[in-house]
Order: C-alpha cells, then structure tokens, then sequence
C-alpha cells in the first residue's frame, strides 16, 4: 500500500487572485514581511499497490486525466509506501 | 429535429428544457449523466448551475461522466453541442473546446446583465444574429474567467472560434465591461467545426417576455434554422 500527497499549484504567470487577496490581508493585519501568498490544492490518495513505479505511473495518469487542470496547474507528489 | 438535455445533479436543467419544450416548442428528452446510448438526438445541451456541487473544479467530475464519452463521439459525427454557464465548464475539462476556467479576477460571484457582441453569426448557435450586433444577456458565476495561451488564443481569433465578447451598451469591448477578466472579454468560444459552442451568459434566461428580455430565444430559434426548420405558429419571437 502506498500513500501519496499530491500539491497542486497554479502555472508560474497565472494570476492568484485569491493568493493576492490572502497576501492584502496579511498585509493589513501587519505581516509586512510576507512577500507572496499562492493558493493550491492538496490530495491524499491510497494505493492498493505493492510495486512503487505501478503507483507511481497510476498516480500521474490519476493527476493529469482528472485532479490537475493541466492548462492552468502544475502538480507534483510524494510517494511512501505504508502499511495499510 | 430532437433536442436532449443532460440533467446532472445540481445543475439547473429545467429551465433549458422548458425554453425548448415551452417555448420553442420542439421534442426535448432528459438524458441522465449515466447514459450510455445517444440515439436520435439533433441537439444536446450541458445546461448551467453546479454539477456535483462544482467539487475538484467546475465542471470536472460531470466530466467523468459516461454520458459525456457518448457526447464527445457525438460531437464528432457533427452533433450540435450547446455549453451553457456550467455547461461550457463541463465541455473545457473534456477537451471539446480548448481553454480553462479561472476564477473571477474580482472573486465575486456575478450575477447581473452583460452586453455581448456577436463575433459569429455564421454557426448553427447565433445565425438568427446579426455580426456585431451587441445583445443583453445575465450572467451568474465565480469562476468565468476565461484563460488559453497566447498561442491556443491566436488560433481561436483566426479560426472564428471567439463567438461572444463582453461589451458596453455602444459595443466597445473594453476592460470596464468584462466582468471576470477572461482573456480578450471572451464570454463565449466554439470548435473549428462550429458544431460545439459553450458560453458563460445565459440565453434560457432571457428568452420570456416575463422576465423582461426576449434576446436569448434566438440563439435557440437559430438551432431550428440551422436544421432547416422554420419557426412554428406560436413560437414567440422578438422580431
């Protein structure tokens, strides 16, 4: 069995509005110091698999075919193999 | 001709049925999203509201859906596809129209009157328009925003695939009337062929004398021209 997080993250030169509306608001609480917010989603799968590279290819085809809007995000995950 | 409309769960399919069932008065079928089979259907609509609550993004899991493969095989043989609202959502996650939704540049959710201007009045959606003219049509949605690379955009421009475009009431398309940021004011695009058509505004939505806007009949009434149908006697028009 494995347990893969996957992040999914906007393309660098897409707009973040909600990153930017994040960032204003920190701003105005005093948080001077933070440069930029991004916004992104985060996944936690499980996999009924024993061989890593077959987790790992299913694992790509499950996040390009359908978790990751591949026009507008990018994607990337960690795999670790878990005991149930 | 035939018209089917595909009821996903939560979205809003019943008032897309009732302009063509009602009001353009034509054979309309529900078609569920777990249809396999699309036989003796002209014309499909992906209507608008919020397929499975717009989880993942909007439009991704009615994407999923077993109906949609059929759609897509449809569309192929030259079916006409009609995208409404979440509808044109639904036809960018499967690839049937190039391009992706963002959210809103504002974050709001918009919900009011927008005039459109017709950049096509050649597809079988809008011959019943004239080439620019400008119409008022509601738009309701938070993730609009229109967004294809410049090379995907240039492609779109020169094939005529740029259907509608956000306007003023003069039919300037500035940065002032666009009302999600979506990439040169597009509010609506449709394949090469021009047999698959998705646009964020709502058309069933001003098609009623009631509701105080008659506009968006045509898009439906072009549907008929286009198959070669004329309008029946007491189908109301606004012409």
């Amino acid at each position: 069995m494995f347990e893969a997080a996957v992040y999914v993250t906007l393309k660098k030169g897409i707009l973040d509005p909600e990153g930017k509306a994040i960032k204003n608001s920190l701003k105005s609480q005093g948080y001077d110091q933070v440069e930029e917010v991004t916004t992104g989603k985060y996944f936690l799968l499980k996999i009924k698999e024993r061989d890593r590279t077959a987790a790992e290819e299913e694992l790509r085809q499950i996040c390009e075919k359908f978790l990751v809007n591949m026009v507008l995000e990018d994607y990337s995950f960690e795999l670790r193999e878990v005991d149930r | 001709m035939k018209f089917g409309v595909v009821f996903f769960p939560g979205a809003n399919a019943a008032d897309c049925f009732y302009v063509i069932d009602q009001l353009i008065g034509h054979p309309v079928s529900p078609i569920q999203p777990e249809e396999r089979e699309l036989d003796g259907f002209d014309c499909i609509v992906l209507p608008g509201g919020f397929s499975y609550g717009d989880y993942l993004r909007a439009g991704a899991l009615a994407a999923a859906t077993p109906v949609i493969e059929q759609i897509a095989d449809f569309a192929e043989q030259g079916g006409l596809v009609l995208g409404i609202g979440n509808g044109f959502q639904i036809l960018l996650n499967t690839g049937l129209l190039p391009g992706a939704m963002r959210k809103n540049e504002s974050l709001r959710f918009r919900c009011h009157d927008v005039f459109l201007r017709v950049e096509n009045s050649r597809t079988p959606f809008t011959n019943r328009y004239h080439q620019g003219e400008v119409i008022k049509y509601p738009i309701a949605h938070g993730e609009g925003n229109y967004y294809i690379d410049s090379e995907g955009l240039a492609q779109l421009e020169q094939n005529g695939q740029v259907v509608f475009r956000y306007c003023n009431e003069q039919g300037e398309v500035i940065p002032a009337a666009n009302p999600d940021g979506s990439v040169r004011n597009i509010a609506g695009i449709c394949n090469v062929k021009g047999n698959v058509l998705g646009l964020m505004p709502h058309p069933e939505r001003c098609s009623e004398e009631i509701l105080g806007n008659t506009q968006g009949l045509r898009l439906f009434l072009s549907v008929l021209d286009w198959w070669g149908i004329h309008t029946q006697e007491g189908v109301m028009t606004d012409e």
